[in-house]
Parts: structure tokens; sequence; C-alpha cells
């Protein structure tokens, strides 16, 4: 059955890879619900499958089996070449180490996701100076991310996650390079995004005190999650 | 910002290596410019011979002269309508440097022979047909010199030698003639054969060339063996060919030009593809981070391939259209001082649009490789984690 609501369905999933002639599984038949508007954030040990869970729910890697439901429709089963156009219409990502295009300013690198748009060159720039404005960036547009501190540069890239406007941000361990003032700034930054503009957060993390500014915490342990509720 | 500016910034993301690979891509099409010009300037008499024409030479090769009675006894051939001797003279103005394009030849029977290609005024004409010392030159030979009818001006030989012991003749210069369609070269002169003769120290009565006229094309062959045959067993044999089949025969001498061009050029070429090819696939492999980033956000294989393969053909067509233009300049600038030589010294729409063609080709194939790479990278293979 089909909760119409949720923006995610997991239902029996699992993903299994091949390591010489051993099959490992990495989660067998895990069941999930995440609505519209959740920040999640999703940890445990390493090697428990939390980025994997990222790549499926990004359309990033396929399951073994299983379905990843999106506002009802299967992602799963789609083409490479659909995938990459659902990615661009739905998701934002945020890496651990930016991957920000080092021959871009910060407003060519939050423009990227706007060239799979048909949006004018001018709405394109608009967009960006609100994506840029929105997380403090705009004074440094013009900067390369050489010439940026991580925290501005983890900015930058949180505004090329926002600018398409998707429905959901995934972020793979968004403040593991940055110390912690500037680790704060970037996740109260993301719960405003969540708080202010509704959108929807996956995040993995290490980090108990990052998890502490999501809205609820899985713990992904042995392929299944154990939720820890807040208050 | 647009796909094109992604590409750009791409390539030119290690500026002295994009430069390096530019400049080497550059050499590649000068050296294919310059050569092609010069294939040029030497086939340029076989593209304008008239196949009807047919010219008899020693045997031996067309330097080593024929006895001047060969002339009175070819006219006297079944179907001949005109034949024209004409010398080398092997002339040179004031310094050695300045080649004269020059041949000692019967005025009335060359211009019958030729009359396309020499066209006079009617004085002129008649100037030169009377006049022992007159000479007639082509307009690009007198515009080089800055002669004009009525100057008279000394002639130097590189061969021949004057009887009062010099190497100079003076001559008259009673015409300048130019070609009635502009195809055919003007760079050349023409003295009287029987001045040239009477004045020479040594080798007189005697002709390098004749050029023949048959009442009929279709007798060709004919008078072609007739003429052999005449001479056939004697000290001086000769040879009688098609004037296009002569003119590619003389250029032959400088060694098979479209032999050399294609070697030296496929080489280059060969190199080229190497070098570039391998920059690009290493180029690009040092960016599957990147490129892995650019398909999480939405970018399709296919797009990244496209956009891979046009940097190559943007750093092929960069480095080609540069050297060519190189090329074209220096074949403009080489073009003046080989005037009297090589009249014809310079691109020809052909080699501009081979290039165009070798330019894409470059960076098609240099190109095709790293842009599959490129579109087959996986995302999580190549990010670790996103």
């Amino acid at each position: 059955m089909t909760d119409a609501s949720a923006l995610y369905q997991l239902k029996g999933l699992s993903k299994r890879y091949t390591r010489g002639k051993e099959t490992v599984a990495i989660f067998d038949g895990l069941d999930m619900t995440i609505s519209q508007g959740d920040f999640i954030a999703i940890m445990g040990p390493s090697g428990s499958g939390k980025t994997t869970l990222l790549n499926l729910l990004g359309g990033i890697d396929k399951p073994s089996s299983g379905e990843v439901v999106f506002e009802g429709q299967r992602i799963d089963n789609l083409s490479q070449g659909r995938l990459a156009k659902w990615r661009a219409k739905n998701a934002g990502f945020i890496f651990q180490f930016y991957n920000l295009m080092p021959t871009l300013s910060a407003a060519q690198n939050v423009e990227l996701p706007l060239l799979l748009t048909s949006l004018s060159g001018k709405a394109r720039k608009e967009r960006v100076k609100t994506a840029l404005d929105i997380v403090g960036m705009v004074d440094r547009a013009g900067h390369r991310p050489g010439q940026l501190s991580g925290g501005q540069q983890q900015r930058v890239a949180i505004a090329r996650a926002i600018v398409a406007d998707p429905k959901v941000l995934l972020a793979d361990e968004p403040t593991g390079d940055l110390d912690r003032t500037t680790a704060d700034e970037i996740l109260q930054t993301l719960q405003l995004l969540n708080k202010e503009l509704g959108k929807t957060i996956i995040m993995v993390t290490h980090d108990p005190e990052a998890a502490s500014y999501a809205a609820r915490e899985l713990h992904l342990n042995k392929g299944r999650f154990e939720e820890k509720g807040k208050a | 910002m647009n796909d094109a500016t992604l590409i750009r910034k791409n390539l030119f993301r290690k500026r002295l290596r994009a430069i390096l690979l530019m400049v080497s891509i550059l050499v590649a099409f000068l050296i294919f410019g310059v050569l092609g010009a010069l294939q040029n300037a030497f086939t340029a008499g076989t593209g304008t011979a008239a196949q009807e024409r047919l010219v008899t030479v020693n045997r031996i090769n067309f330097t080593v002269a024929l006895p001047y009675a060969y002339w009175g006894r070819i006219q006297q051939v079944e179907g001949v309508r005109n034949a024209a001797p004409a010398s080398w003279f092997g002339g040179y103005y004031q310094e050695p440097q300045n080649f004269v394009q020059s041949f000692a030849v019967d005025p009335e029977t060359y211009l019958e022979a030729y009359p396309n290609e020499i066209v006079l005024p009617p004085e002129e004409r008649a100037a030169w047909l009377e006049g022992r010392t007159c000479a007639i030159v082509g307009r690009a030979l007198a515009t080089q010199y800055g002669w004009s009818t009525g100057d008279r001006i000394p002639l130097m030989s590189n061969i021949w030698q004057n009887t009062d012991g010099s190497q100079a003749w003076e001559l008259d210069i009673c015409g300048v003639f130019d070609d009635t369609e502009g195809t055919y070269p003007t760079n050349y002169l023409m003295l009287h054969y029987e001045y040239f003769n009477e004045s020479l120290a040594f080798g007189r009565d005697s002709f390098h060339w004749i050029t023949i006229n048959t009442t009929d094309p279709a007798l060709n062959d004919q008078v072609s063996q007739e003429i052999d045959a005449l001479f056939a067993n004697s000290s001086a044999e000769t040879s009688t060919t098609t004037e296009a089949a002569f003119n590619e025969a003389f250029m032959e001498q400088f060694g098979n030009i479209g032999l050399i061009l294609t070697w030296v050029i496929g080489a280059a070429f060969a190199t080229i593809l190497m070098i570039v090819g391998t920059t690009m696939v290493m180029a690009v492999n040092e960016r599957t981070r990147e490129i892995a980033v650019l398909k999480t956000l939405g970018f399709t294989a296919p797009r990244i391939f496209r956009m891979v393969l046009w940097e190559s053909l943007l750093l092929s067509f960069l480095g080609g259209l540069i050297g060519l233009g190189l090329a074209s300049l220096a074949a403009a600038a080489a073009s003046g001082a080989l005037a009297g030589f090589l009249p014809s010294f310079g691109l020809s729409l052909t080699n501009v649009v081979t290039a165009l063609v070798l330019m894409a080709a470059l960076g098609i194939v240099t190109g095709l490789l790293p842009a599959y790479n490129a579109m087959q990278v996986r995302i999580s293979e190549a990010l670790g984690k996103i």
C-alpha cells in the first residue's frame, strides 16, 4: 500500500555487494517512510550502510531488491537518464568535502543545477542571488572555491543544493570537515531551511551534536533502524 | 553561463598544458598549410596544361638538348599543325637570387601554340615579331620588377655565355602579356630564339623542347609515336608526351611532392594524435570527481559525453585555425619572394576545407575515448560517498 502523504517510502529494500566470491548484504528488507518536511539524521557505525541508503534515496544507486517510492512513484526502476532528470528536479546534494568546481566562481557553482532547467539567464541570476543570500554568501559570489574557507564553501554548496528548489536535501556528513563553530552555523542554516522553507532534509552524520539539530534520529545498525524520539 | 562556459573553463583549467597542446596542433597545421601551398605551386602547371598539346624532349631528360634540325622534321609529320621550339634560358635580373623564368622561343609558332595563355595588344605583338632583341614579359613578372614596355634590361643567364664573354643579354621589353582567363601564370619572360642562338658562345643550334599542336587531338597518340619513331636509334632519341604529363615529369625532378607531403603530414598528425589523445584522457581522468558531481546534479551521461567531445574539438580547432592562419600568412609572405619560380604558392580552398575536416577528425578521435570514459563514470565509485 502506498502512503499518499509520504515523500519517500522504502519497501523491503535490500542492497547486496559482491566482494570476490562473497556476497555482502548491507541491509535486507528495510522499510521506512519519510514525510514531507522531515529533518532526519541517520547515524550508525561505519559500514552500516548510511551512505548506501543516501545513494538509494538520491537515485544514485539502485537496490538489489525492494522499492524506493518517491511521491507515490517508484524511482528504483527508472533508467539512468530518467534518474538524472529526477535528481535535477527533486534532490539537492550536500557533500562532506563540498565538491565545488574549482574553475567556477561561487555564483557559477550555484548556477550549475539551473543549467538543467529552462530558466532564462536573467531568472537564473536572480535565483542564484536569492540562494546565496539565504546562506549569507552574496558578497562572495565572484570568489572561486580556492579563495573561500571550508565553511564558506559549504555554504555555497548548500546554495547550490537549494537553488533549483528541490523537494529533498540529501547531506552526507555536511559538517564532517568543519570546526565546531562553523559546523553549528551550517547546521543552523540547514535547520532554517527545514523550518522556514519546509525543505525535507536527510542527513548522514557520525556527530551526535550534528544529529541533535534534526527532528528525528535514526540509528542504522546491522541493516535495521532504531529510532530515537525527540522532544 | 552555459555548457560552453564549462567547456572553455575545463579546457583552460591548466593554462600551460592547454597552450602546449594547442601549439603542438598549431605546428601540425602550420606544416600542413605550408606544404599544401608548396604542392599547389608545384602542381599549378599540370592543372593549366592543355591536354591537346604535345611536348617533345630528349629521351634522356628535358635538360639534354635536341638538334635544331628536329624542328623542321617534326613540322613535316602528318597531323602536326604547329611546332614551337624553346630553350631554357635560366635567367636572373641583377642578382642571382632574382630568378626570372625565361625561355628563348620562336615567337610566331609559340604565340600560335599558346593563344589563350599569351595575349598581347596587336602593336606589341607586331613589335615582338619584328624586333630581334625584343622580349615579352608576363604581367605578374613585369609587376614584380616594375618593368614596362619600352624598358631595356640586361638579363643574365646562369647557364649560357654570350659571345662577348658576358652572361648578359640586352633585351628590349616590347610587350607585357596577359592571359585570357586569368588562370594561367604570367610570371615568365620570352626572348627571340634567333637572337639567343646567334650570340651563344656554346651549345648553338639546339633547343630543349618543342611544343606541338596537332590538327586533331584524336591524333595525339599516333603523332607522338611517329615523332619518337622518327628519331629512334639516333644520337638524340625523343620522348613525346602530352604537355600535362611533361609538366608532371618536370615537377617530379624535385621529388614526389604529393608523397612527401603525405608522409610529413601523416607523421605530424600521428604524433599529435598520440600526444593530444593521451593528454585528453589524463585531463579528463583528473576530473572524475567533478564529472561525478555533475552527474549527481542531474547532468545526463550523453550531455557529459558531448561536453568532453566539444572540449577536444575546441582545442583542435583553436590550434588548427591559428596554425592554418600562420601558414596562410607565411605563404603570403613567401609568395612575393617566390613569385618568379613558384607563382601559385598559396593555400587553396581545397587546402582549407581539408584542414577543417582534419581538425574535426582530430578533435573527434582524441575526444572519443575521454568522452566515453567521462560518460561511464559511476557516481558512487567516483565520489566514494556522496
